[in-house]
C-alpha cells in the first residue's frame, strides 16, 4: 500500500491574464519511509504540487485530480477535516527560515501549540516534548531555547526549529520545500544530514522539494523531473544521474558545477524557464530544446519507460547522450 | 526599559518649552488683539487694558513671565475674554467632557474600525469585503460637520429616540450622537489601515507555517496574524486618541457639549492668548506622552525592538 498516491493532479490559477496551469497531470506514489525528489527550475509546479497536498494554494489556485494519503481522498477535504492530517501525518517545512517562523512568538509557544492542539496533552508535558525534539535536531542547550524568540537564532538553527516543530506529531510525510535554498552551503550539509537521520530514527518518508541536484543524489531513492508542470523523466535517482533520458535532465545534470572535471564553462540550458501562462501545446521543454522535432511543439509525448526510467520524450533516447 | 520612559519624559521638557515659545511668537505675529472691536476702543481704555494684562511690556519679558508661571505654579493666566475666569478654569471645566466622548469614540472606532478591518481582510474579495471598504470609504468622506447634522435630523427630529444636544454630566443618552459623529472618520482610517496590514501580515510565511501545522483559521488569526498586523494601526492610534479626547469644535458646537474644543477655536479667533497657549501646552504634552506610549507598545509587541 502507498502511503500517499498522487494520481493525475492539476493545478490552475485564475488570474487576471486568464487561467494559468501550474500542475498539469501530475502522477505518482511514495511508499511509507521513502524519499521522493521533485526537482525542476523555478515556475515548474514543484511547490504548487506541494501547496496542492497540503491543502495550502493560494485562494485563486484550485486543484484537480486524486491525492490519497493512506487510501483516503485529501483533496477538496474540508477544512476542518484538513486540519486533522496537517502536521499529524504530513508535515511541511519551507524555503526561508528566516519568514517562516513567526517573529512575534516564542519558538517554545510556537512549538507547543502543535501538541496541544493536536494531541490534546497539558502546556507542561508539550514544553517537555517540544525541548525533547530540539534535542533531537541537534539544538544545544534545547530547554532554554524555548523562551527565545527567532530572530535570536541563525537560519540554519531555524531550520533545524521547523524541523523540529514539524515531527512534533511524528508525522508519516515530510514535504520539505527546497529546505537549504536560503541556507549557507555548510549549514546545506548540515540539515541534509539531519533530514536523512530524522528519516531513520522517525520512520518518516520524505518528499524533498529542490532544484539543487547535489543534494537529490544522496538525499532520495527516487527523483521525478518537473518541468512546465509536466512530467519529464522520473525514476531511481541513481539510473536518472547515470544515464538521463530526457534532454531536460540532461541539461540540468550539465549545468551542476563538478570539480572533478575541468571545466571551461558551465553549461546552461538555453533560453528562459516557460511562461506559465503560454505554455505550448505540445512539450513545455520544446521551445529551449536542443533535441526538438516538429511535433514537439503539438503533441505532448507520453510518459513511456525506457530502460529503468519513465521518459516523456519524442527523441529518441540514444539522442540524448552527454 | 524603565530608563527609556526616564530617557523620554526627560526629553519631553525641551520640546515643550520649544513648543511654548515657537506658539508664542506664532501667535504674537498674527495681527490683531484680544481687544480688538468692530467700533475700536478708547486710546486710554486700551492702554489701562494692556497694563493689566500686561501687555505693555515686551514679548521676551511676558513669554519669561509666561513659562515661569507655567513651571512654577502651573498658572496658565487669566483668559481675555472671558472675564474673571483662568485658563486653568476653563480647562478643568471642558476637558472633563471632550475627554469623556473622545474616550468613548476611540474605544467605538478601535472596535468597530478592527472588527470591520479584520474581517474585510480574512474574507478578502468577498461581499463582506466590498462591503467593509464601501462602509469605511462612505465615513471617511463624510466629514462629521455633515455627519453631526444628519444624526440630529434622524435621530432627533425625526425618530426622537435621543437629544439633539446638551451635556447633563455625560449621561448616556446625551453621549451616543457626539460619539458617533466624531468617531466614524477614525473610525474608517482604522478599518482601512487594519485591513491592508492585515492582507499584507495574511501572505507572510510564518502564516503558511501556522496553516500547515493544522492550526484552526481563527487561531491563526488571533494567535498569529493579529498583533503583526496590529503595529501599522498602533502608531496611527497614538495621535488619533490624542485628536480625539482634546475635542472637536464641530462637536461641542452641534450637540453644545462645552468641551475644550470650542474654547480652542473662538480663543484663536477671539485672540485670547492665554487660552491659545493653555491649550496648545496641554495638545502638546498629551500627543508626546502617546506617542511614547505607542512606542511602549510596539516593545511589547515586537520582541526585535528593544530600548
Amino acid at each position: 500500500m502507498s502511503l500517499l498516491s498522487v494520481d493525475n493532479l492539476s493545478v490552475t490559477f485564475s488570474t487576471n491574464d486568464g487561467p494559468v496551469r501550474a500542475v498539469n497531470g501530475l502522477s505518482f506514489a511514495l511508499d511509507p519511509g521513502e524519499a521522493l525528489a521533485v526537482v525542476g527550475e523555478s515556475g515548474s509546479g514543484k511547490s504548487q504540487t506541494a501547496f496542492a497536498i497540503m491543502g495550502l494554494l493560494a485562494k485563486n489556485g484550485r486543484a484537480e485530480g486524486s491525492v490519497r494519503f493512506e487510501e483516503q481522498e485529501i483533496l477538496g477535504l474540508p477544512e476542518r477535516k484538513m486540519n486533522k492530517i496537517r502536521a499529524e501525518q504530513i508535515a511541511m517545512i519551507f524555503q526561508d527560515p528566516m519568514s517562516s517562523l513567526n517573529p512575534y512568538m516564542r519558538i517554545g509557544d510556537q512549538m507547543t501549540e502543535v501538541l496541544t492542539l493536536h494531541q490534546g496533552i497539558g502546556k507542561k508535558e508539550a514544553r517537555t516534548e517540544a525541548a525533547r525534539m530540539l534535542d533531537a535536531v541537534k539544538m544545544p542547550d534545547a530547554a532554554a531555547r524555548l523562551s527565545m524568540y527567532p530572530h535570536e537564532f541563525s537560519g540554519g538553527m531555524r531550520q533545524r526549529i521547523m524541523i523540529a516543530m514539524a515531527l512534533l506529531c511524528r508525522p508519516k510525510l515530510l514535504i520539505a520545500d527546497e529546505p537549504t535554498t536560503a541556507l549557507d552551503v555548510t549549514v546545506q550539509a548540515q540539515i541534509m544530514d539531519l533530514l536523512a537521520e530524522i528519516r531513520e530514527e522517525f520512520d518518516t518518508a520524505l518528499i524533498l522539494i529542490t532544484h539543487d541536484l547535489g543534494i537529490v543524489a544522496e538525499a532520495c531513492e527516487r527523483t521525478i523531473v518537473l518541468y512546465g508542470g509536466r512530467i519529464m523523466e522520473r525514476g531511481p535517482t541513481g539510473a536518472l544521474f547515470e544515464a538521463p533520458s530526457h534532454p531536460y535532465t540532461l541539461g540540468l545534470l550539465q549545468a551542476v558545477p563538478r570539480i572533478d572535471i575541468d571545466q571551461e564553462d558551465l553549461a546552461a540550458i538555453p533560453g528562459e524557464p516557460p511562461d506559465m501562462s503560454r505554455l505550448p501545446a505540445g512539450c513545455p521543454f520544446a521551445p529551449r530544446c536542443p533535441l526538438k522535432e516538429p511535433r514537439c511543439e503539438t503533441v505532448m509525448p507520453d510518459l513511456l519507460p525506457h530502460d529503468r526510467l519513465l521518459r516523456a520524450c519524442h527523441a529518441e533516447p540514444g539522442a540524448v547522450a552527454a | 526599559m524603565t530608563a527609556y520612559i526616564l530617557r523620554r519624559l526627560a526629553v519631553a521638557i525641551p520640546t515643550l518649552l520649544l513648543l511654548i515659545v515657537f506658539s508664542f511668537v506664532l501667535m504674537e505675529a498674527a495681527p490683531g488683539s484680544p481687544f480688538d472691536t468692530e467700533r475700536g476702543v478708547p486710546p486710554q481704555v486700551l492702554a489701562n487694558l494692556e497694563a493689566k494684562y500686561g501687555l505693555d511690556r515686551p514679548m521676551i519679558e511676558r513669554m519669561g513671565t509666561y513659562i515661569w508661571n507655567v513651571v512654577t505654579r502651573f498658572d496658565f493666566g487669566p483668559s481675555f475674554t472671558y472675564t474673571n475666569r483662568t485658563v486653568n478654569d476653563l480647562i478643568e471645566q471642558g476637558f472633563p467632557i471632550t475627554l469623556t466622548y473622545g474616550f468613548w469614540s476611540f474605544v467605538v472606532a478601535v472596535l468597530v474600525g478592527g472588527t470591520l478591518g479584520i474581517a474585510a481582510a480574512v474574507y478578502h474579495n468577498s461581499w463582506l469585503d466590498y462591503l467593509a471598504v464601501g462602509v469605511s470609504i462612505g465615513a471617511q468622506v463624510l466629514p462629521n460637520f455633515v455627519m453631526a447634522p444628519i444624526l440630529v435630523l434622524i435621530f432627533t427630529l425625526w425618530l426622537g429616540w435621543l437629544p439633539g444636544g446638551g451635556w447633563r454630566g455625560g449621561q448616556v443618552e446625551y453621549l451616543i450622537l457626539p460619539v458617533i459623529a466624531l468617531s466614524t472618520s477614525y473610525m474608517a482610517s482604522i478599518a482601512r489601515l487594519t485591513r491592508s496590514s492585515m492582507l499584507e501580515v495574511l501572505n507572510a510565511g510564518f502564516i503558511r507555517t501556522a496553516r500547515a501545522k493544522g492550526l484552526p483559521m481563527r487561531r491563526v488569526i488571533f494567535r498569529h496574524a493579529l498583533k503583526p498586523a496590529l503595529l501599522p494601526v498602533i502608531s496611527y492610534l497614538g495621535p488619533a486618541f490624542v485628536g480625539m479626547i482634546t475635542g472637536s469644535v464641530v462637536i461641542d458646537i452641534f450637540f453644545s457639549t462645552g468641551g475644550i474644543g470650542q474654547f480652542f477655536v473662538s480663543a484663536a479667533l477671539a485672540r485670547d492668548y492665554s487660552v491659545i497657549m493653555g491649550i496648545t501646552i496641554l495638545v502638546g504634552a498629551l500627543t508626546i506622552f502617546f506617542n511614547l506610549v505607542v512606542d511602549v507598545l510596539y516593545a511589547w509587541i515586537d520582541p526585535k525592538i528593544r530600548y
